[in-house]
C-alpha cells in the first residue's frame, strides 16, 4: 500500500518554510493573518504570492503586530473560517494572551511556529523556549524533526484541530533555520488527495446572524472553574483523534507517524529524549555507539501536547538511565520543561530510570555527535554507578 | 442611503438589545448600543472588547444580545473584528454566506490606550467596519483611573485632585484626528442628547464600504460624580459649552452638526460633576483657564476646518 501511495506523489525540493506554506495553500485556508518575524516570515511571504496571484482563494490580513494577527485569528475562526498563522519567539509571547483565549473559545487555528529563542540577548536561531511558553495554554503541539513531517503534520493539524471531537488550536512547531530554512527533499500529496484527507470546515457554532449567540462572556467564581474542566475534559479526548489522524494520514501517505518515536530501544540500557530536529542526529550517534557495543537507543516526540505520558513511559520502561535533552532552561525550576514532563510521565511507574536533564543548543548552537556522545556516556556511567552525578549537564557550552 | 430621520418617533421600536443588564444607573452606554441595534438593519455583528459593556451585559450563564455579540480581550476589538470581516468576505467568495455589519465597541481605553495600535492597523488596512467609541474619559471598569482620553483637570484615582496636582495635568487625546488621519471616509462625534443626530451619524457609518469611526460621549454618573438623573442634562452641557463639538467628516469635509453661536459657560458643565469640583476654586483657576483654551483652541479649529470662520 505504501508503495502506491507513494507513486502518486510528487517529490520536491523546498525548504521548512515553504513546505509549510505549500501544505497551507493545499488545505485551501480561508483567512491567513500574520506579521513578519524571522525566521517563520517565509511561511507567509509564499501565502501571500499564493493569494496575491489567484493560486489560493483566501483573505490575507497583514497585521501590525502578533498580537492582533491571533486576535484577529480567533474571529475569523468564530466566523467559521478555516485559519492560519504562523510566528516565532518574540511575536509567540506577544500572542501569549490571546493563546488561552483561542483555546477556550474552542478555535480551530492552526499556527506553525518556527522555534526561536527568547530575548535578551536578541537572537534568531532555534531554541524551544516559544513552544515550551505556550504548553499550558490549550493548544496541540506537534513537532517536526525535518521537513517532511512538517509538510506532514501541518496537514494533519488541519484535520485534528477542526475534528468535532476536538476543537482545539494547533502548533506545528519547526526548528528556526535547522528546518525552516532546511532545503530537503520531501514527497507531496497531490491537491486532490489533500481535499480528500482536509474537507472543507464544517464550523461548529459559527458566528450567524440568524442563529445569533453570545462568545466570550463573563464568568466569575460561579461559572469559570466549570468551564475550565469542561475544557480540560475536552482535551483530554484529543489523544486518540490524533492517532487516528496519524492511522488516516498513513493511508494515503505511506508515511507512518507516531507521538512516541522509538529507536534501537529494544534491548537499550540507556537513551536520550529529544525534540524536533536533533532526533537525527541522536540516531546517527546511537547508531555509531551500537556499532561499539553500546545498548543506547533514542526516544523523539512527535507530540508535545497532549503529552504522550502513558506512551513515553511505556517507552522508556526497562531502562537504567536516561538524559532528557531540552533546548531551553527554565530557571529555578527542578528541571528544564521537558524533564519536569518526562520526570511526571516516570513517577509512576513502578520502577524508573535515572533522569539526567542536558541543556544543549540554545539561541541555534549546533548539535554536534560528540555533545550527544557525552550524554549518552553520563547516561552510561548513571547506569554503572546507580547514581547521577550531576543532575543538569549543559552540552557545547564554554 | 437612507434619508436622514428628523423626530424620534421614526426610530424603529424593536430592541436587540435586552433589559436586565448591569450597567448603572445613568450610565450612557446603552442608549448608544440601542441606537447602534436600531439604526443599523439586517445582519450584524458586534465585536466588544474587555469593558465596562461587556461586563455589564454577558455575566454568563446571561446575555443581552439578541445579535451575534463577540468578545476576545481588552485592546485587540479592531482585530479580532478585521478577523470576522475578512472571515465572511473569504466565505462569501467561496460559499455565498452573507456579509453581515461588523461594529466594534470599546471604551475609551480600549481606543485611545491599549486599543489604538490594533484600531490604527484594522483602519490602515481597510476593513470594513463601524468603530464606535463610548468614551466616558477614563478607566470606569477598574474604578476611575485616567486614560488618554480624560480631559485637563479632570480627578480620577490615579490623577486625585491633590494639593500639589490638581488632577490630570495632561490635555485630551484628539481621536477624530486620528482616525481622520488614516484616510478613513467617515467620523462623527455623537451625543446622547441628541438622539437624532446620533441615529442618523450611524446610518451614515453604515452605509460607507470601509473603515469608520463614530466617537461618542458617554456620561458616567459613577466616575464623573453626578446625580444618576442628569446624565442627559450633563451631556447636554457638553455641547451648548462646546466642551463636546457635534461633528462629521465625511470625504474631506467638516460638518459642524451643532453650532453654538452662544456657549453657556464651561463652569456650567463643569460644576455638575464631583471631577471638576476642586478646579473651581481659586487656587486652581490656572488649570480651568488651560481647560477653557484647550476647548476654545478645539472649537475654533474645527469652525476653520468647517468653513465658518
Amino acid at each position: 500500500m505504501a508503495q502506491t501511495a507513494y507513486a502518486r506523489q510528487q517529490r520536491v525540493g523546498m525548504t521548512g518554510n515553504e513546505a509549510v506554506a505549500y501544505a497551507v495553500k493545499q488545505a485551501d485556508v480561508d483567512v491567513i493573518a500574520a506579521y513578519p518575524i524571522t525566521p517563520q516570515t517565509i511561511i507567509v511571504e509564499r501565502l501571500a504570492e499564493y493569494v496575491n496571484n489567484g493560486e489560493l482563494n483566501a483573505v490575507y490580513i497583514p497585521a501590525e503586530s502578533e498580537h492582533s494577527a491571533l486576535s484577529a485569528c480567533v474571529g475569523a475562526a468564530l466566523a467559521g473560517a478555516r485559519v492560519f498563522t504562523a510566528t516565532a519567539s518574540q511575536g509567540l509571547a506577544l500572542m501569549w494572551e490571546i493563546l488561552w483565549i483561542a483555546s477556550a473559545l474552542r478555535t480551530t487555528i492552526v499556527m506553525a511556529l518556527a522555534n526561536r529563542a527568547l530575548s535578551a540577548p536578541i537572537n534568531i536561531h532555534c531554541s524551544h523556549d516559544d513552544a515550551y511558553a505556550c504548553r499550558d495554554t490549550g493548544w496541540i503541539q506537534f513537532f517536526a524533526e525535518n521537513v517532511q513531517e512538517a509538510y506532514d503534520l501541518t496537514l494533519m493539524a488541519f484535520r485534528v484541530s477542526e475534528d468535532k471531537r476536538v476543537l482545539f488550536p494547533s502548533i506545528v512547531n519547526l526548528d528556526g533555520f535547522i528546518l525552516s530554512h532546511g532545503l530537503e527533499a520531501l514527497y507531496v500529496l497531490s491537491d486532490d488527495a489533500v481535499k480528500g484527507f482536509i474537507p472543507p470546515k464544517e464550523p461548529v457554532y459559527p458566528i450567524d446572524p440568524e442563529r445569533p449567540m453570545t462568545y466570550g462572556p463573563l464568568a466569575l467564581f460561579d461559572y469559570y472553574m466549570e468551564f475550565k474542566k469542561v475544557q480540560a475534559e475536552a482535551f483530554k479526548r484529543v489523544y486518540p483523534v490524533i492517532l487516528e489522524t496519524f492511522g488516516k494520514y498513513e493511508e494515503i501517505s505511506g508515511r507512518r507517524y507516531s507521538p512516541v518515536k522509538t529507536y534501537l530501544m529494544e534491548d537499550a540500557e540507556v537513551a536520550v529524549v529529544v525534540l524536533g530536529s536533533s532526533a537525527g542526529t541522536a540516531r546517527y550517534v546511537a547508531r555509531r555507539l551500537r556499532a561499539k557495543g553500546q545498548r543506547v537507543g533514542v526516544v523523539s516526540l512527535t507530540l508535545y501536547r497532549p503529552f504522550p505520558a502513558g506512551d513515553l513511559a511505556k517507552a522508556l520502561r526497562g531502562l537504567k538511565a536516561v538524559v532528557v535533552m531540552d533546548r531551553s532552561y527554565s530557571f529555578g525550576s527542578p528541571g528544564a520543561q521537558l524533564f519536569m514532563d518526562v520526570a511526571t510521565a516516570l513517577y509512576h511507574e513502578r520502577e524508573r530510570p535515572l533522569l539526567i536533564n542536558a541543556i544543549y543548543g540554545l539561541g541555534g548552537r549546533d548539535l554536534m555527535p560528540q555533545h550527544v556522545e557525552e550524554a549518552f556516556e553520563v547516561a552510561r556511567e548513571a547506569a554503572r554507578t546507580g547514581e547521577v552525578k550531576e543532575r543538569e549537564i549543559w552540552l557545547g557550552v564554554r | 442611503m437612507a434619508t436622514p430621520i428628523k423626530t424620534l418617533k421614526e426610530i424603529p421600536r424593536e430592541e436587540l438589545f435586552t433589559p436586565g443588564h448591569r450597567l448603572c444607573a445613568g450610565c450612557g452606554i446603552p442608549q448608544l448600543v440601542r441606537m447602534v441595534l436600531k439604526a443599523i438593519p439586517g445582519p450584524k455583528v458586534i465585536v466588544n472588547a474587555t469593558g465596562c459593556l461587556e461586563v455589564a451585559t454577558t455575566i454568563y450563564p446571561y446575555t443581552s444580545w439578541k445579535v451575534p455579540w463577540v468578545h476576545n480581550a481588552f485592546e485587540n476589538v479592531a482585530a479580532t473584528a478585521a478577523g470576522i470581516e475578512a472571515a465572511f468576505k473569504a466565505l462569501e467568495k467561496k460559499r455565498g454566506v452573507k456579509r453581515p455589519k461588523i461594529i466594534a465597541l470599546a471604551g475609551d481605553g480600549g481606543t485611545f490606550d491599549i486599543g489604538l495600535q490594533a484600531l490604527s492597523g484594522a483602519l490602515e488596512r481597510g476593513h470594513d467596519m463601524i468603530f464606535i467609541c463610548y468614551d466616558n474619559e477614563a478607566y470606569m471598569n477598574t474604578g476611575i483611573q485616567r486614560s488618554g482620553a480624560t480631559p485637563r483637570g479632570a480627578a480620577t484615582t490615579t490623577t486625585p485632585a491633590g494639593s500639589v496636582v490638581p488632577g490630570k495635568i495632561e490635555r485630551k487625546k484628539d481621536l477624530m484626528g486620528i482616525a481622520i488621519s488614516h484616510g478613513v471616509r467617515y467620523a462623527a462625534t455623537m451625543n446622547p442628547a441628541y438622539p437624532v443626530d446620533m441615529y442618523n451619524k450611524i446610518v451614515k457609518a453604515a452605509s460607507v464600504e470601509g473603515p469608520t469611526v463614530l466617537h461618542y460621549f458617554c456620561p458616567c454618573p459613577t466616575g464623573w460624580r453626578f446625580d444618576t438623573a442628569k446624565s442627559i442634562e450633563v451631556s447636554r452641557l457638553a455641547v451648548q459649552t462646546r466642551y463636546w463639538p457635534l461633528y462629521e467628516y465625511e470625504d474631506g469635509t467638516y460638518r459642524i452638526n451643532v453650532v453654538v453661536r452662544n456657549p453657556r459657560p464651561l463652569e456650567d458643565f463643569l460644576k455638575l460633576q464631583g471631577r471638576f469640583a476642586h478646579l473651581l476654586r481659586p487656587e486652581n483657576k490656572h488649570i480651568l483657564e488651560q481647560l477653557k483654551r484647550d476647548v476654545e483652541e478645539n472649537w475654533n479649529r474645527l469652525m476653520k476646518l468647517a468653513g465658518l470662520s
